[in-house]
């Protein structure tokens, strides 16, 4: 099947891979998805004191619209607030990217690990 | 050595189809334009010399599987040989009993069959192979009923390039009077095949996995003792009533041919094969956690299939663009599918995903393997830079134990 030049660009060269200490109190995780269905997201955000998002990471085990739909919520993820992050919706980032129907799950799936994400940082701050 | 500047994948696809043989294409060509007569045509030398061609043809056929010509009739492949061996003696025998025994690693062309004789009112067990993809005899023979009237198995799996012990499994059958029938169509050229002494009924046979044609192919129907079956197309009865049909005169030529070749050159060719099986090998499994589908003893020496865990299978593939491999992974379907094969054996469904079958053959070149060694070890271990799981393996997490939730 033919992918889109932003999901090749993504998946050729995929920004912000990596880990963060999941222990640190400022930094969430956001793991999705499951082994068995072929994807598994795992996406991370670093918060400053001031609750603003200084840094992204991730980790994928997916197809290749999986890496490249977490790769560009790294990339947009920076510099946003919790709150401003919570609304990233799914429907933008399969159309940035041109995702094909049957490549929806993975742009539901980058929505869903943000939103993890936030909500592990959240229980952190409590 | 560039990886990124290929123009072309090399070719490591054999099992999905071969390149026709140059030998095989000129033979083929005079029948297109020239002798372009019907084979049935009785009247003038047209048909006389498509005719000549069809019979020597069947006879090279049959000459590789060390069967009669007269047992052979054409079809258009092994998907319709399978077809018309399934449903064509399970109605014909069907007074005898409505029971019918195949495989769960069977290819579709012969799970669809036999699921098509379910809804005529048969009832069917599949069984499940051993995790190394080799049915046991003894299960087999606990599977057999008095109602059983075929039984169905392949001698080469397409996915993993398992052997099953035909044999032994065609003899249970002859005990118990069930016709057996075998779809061989990964198997000529790659394994020696004698019907004289195989205790096989019925077998498929497709030209396009052996350097043929694709659209043509033919059913081994035995004559002593005789095997009868309902014809599934009807018309000018060509083939004995069996399959009505003008006869591809080209294309049954270009299959005699490549039938022909493989007689002569398997031998040779599968000791080559061989190596170079052995060479993908232990060069792909130097990378850690990789785990061969299927027993690699009783197997063709033409298909390699390895899972490399913690890497997902559609990522693998458009990695690897440098070869044309096939991936245990559907996933580019609407329903996100893992290998039914590798699922029968047992394997997780990630570990179904993760799964690549490299198959090789004639015109595979060693330096083919090395480079296809080389592209992996880098790949997999980009993508594993990538993969969470690999990370938590890593780790030390048991990611069985992990609960993952579904979506």
């Amino acid at each position: 099947m033919a992918y889109s030049d932003k999901v090749l660009d993504h998946y050729e060269n995929p920004r912000n891979v990596g880990s963060f200490d999941k222990n640190d109190p400022n930094v969430g995780t956001g793991m999705v998805g499951a082994p068995a269905c072929g994807d598994v997201m795992k996406l991370q955000i670093k918060v400053s004191d001031t609750g603003m998002i200084e840094d992204a990471k991730f980790k994928t085990y997916g197809c290749g619209s999986a890496i490249a739909s977490s790769s560009l919520v790294t990339e947009w993820l920076k510099g946003k607030t919790l709150d401003q992050a919570s609304e990233i919706k799914n429907s933008a980032i399969a159309e940035e990217l041109a995702l094909p129907p049957v490549k929806i799950h993975c742009s539901v799936l980058a929505e869903d690990a943000i939103k993890a994400a936030v909500a592990d940082l959240k229980s952190k701050k409590k | 050595m560039k990886v990124e500047k290929m123009t072309m994948p090399i070719y490591m696809d054999y099992s999905s189809t071969t390149p026709v043989d140059p030998r095989v294409a000129e033979k083929m060509i005079p029948f297109i334009t020239e002798d372009f007569g019907n084979p049935a045509s009785r009247s003038h030398p047209y048909g006389w010399t498509a005719e000549k061609a069809v019979e020597i043809a069947r006879k090279e056929v049959a000459k590789l599987v060390n069967a009669d010509p007269r047992e052979i009739v054409w079809t258009s492949g092994a998907t319709e040989s399978n077809n018309l061996a399934i449903k064509g003696a399970g109605n014909f025998y069907s007074t005898k009993g409505k029971h019918i025994v195949t495989l769960a690693t069977e290819h579709k062309a012969v799970i669809d069959a036999v699921r098509e004789m379910e809804r005529l009112g048969f009832t069917t067990t599949f069984l499940q192979p051993e995790p190394d993809g080799l049915v046991d005899i003894e299960k087999f023979k606990a599977a057999l009923r008095p109602d059983t009237v075929l039984a169905s198995v392949m001698m080469v799996n397409n996915e993993i390039g398992v052997i099953q012990d035909i044999t032994a499994l065609g003899n249970i059958c002859r005990e118990q009077n069930i016709i057996f029938h075998v779809d061989a169509a990964q198997a000529t050229g790659k394994v020696e095949i004698d019907l004289e002494k195989l205790p096989v009924d019925l077998m498929s046979f497709s030209a396009h996995k052996t350097y043929g044609p694709k659209g043509i192919g033919a059913l081994y129907v035995r004559r002593k003792p005789r095997i009868r079956i309902e014809a599934q197309m009807h018309g000018g009865g060509q083939e004995r009533g069996m399959r009505s049909g003008t006869l591809a005169t080209h294309q049954i030529v270009g299959m005699g041919e490549a039938f022909r070749i493989a007689r002569e050159e398997m031998g040779e060719e599968n000791a080559r094969i061989k190596k170079m099986q052995h060479r993908l090998y232990e060069g792909l499994t130097e990378i850690d956690e990789t785990y061969v589908n299927g027993d690699l003893e009783k197997r063709v020496p033409h298909n390699l299939n390895i899972s490399f865990n913690y890497v997902e299978g559609e990522s693998l593939v458009m990695a690897i663009k440098g070869i044309a491999v096939s991936s245990g992974s559907a996933c580019t379907s609407a329903s996100l599918e893992p290998s039914y094969v590798l699922r029968s054996l047992g394997r997780s469904d990630e570990m179904a995903h993760s799964s690549i079958r490299f198959s090789i053959g004639r015109f595979t070149k060693e330096e083919d393997i090395d480079y296809t060694i080389q592209l992996l070890k880098e790949k997999i271990g980009r993508l594993r830079e990538l993969s969470p799981l690999w990370e938590m393996f890593q780790d030390g997490v048991d990611i069985d134990k992990v609960e993952w939730a579904a979506h």
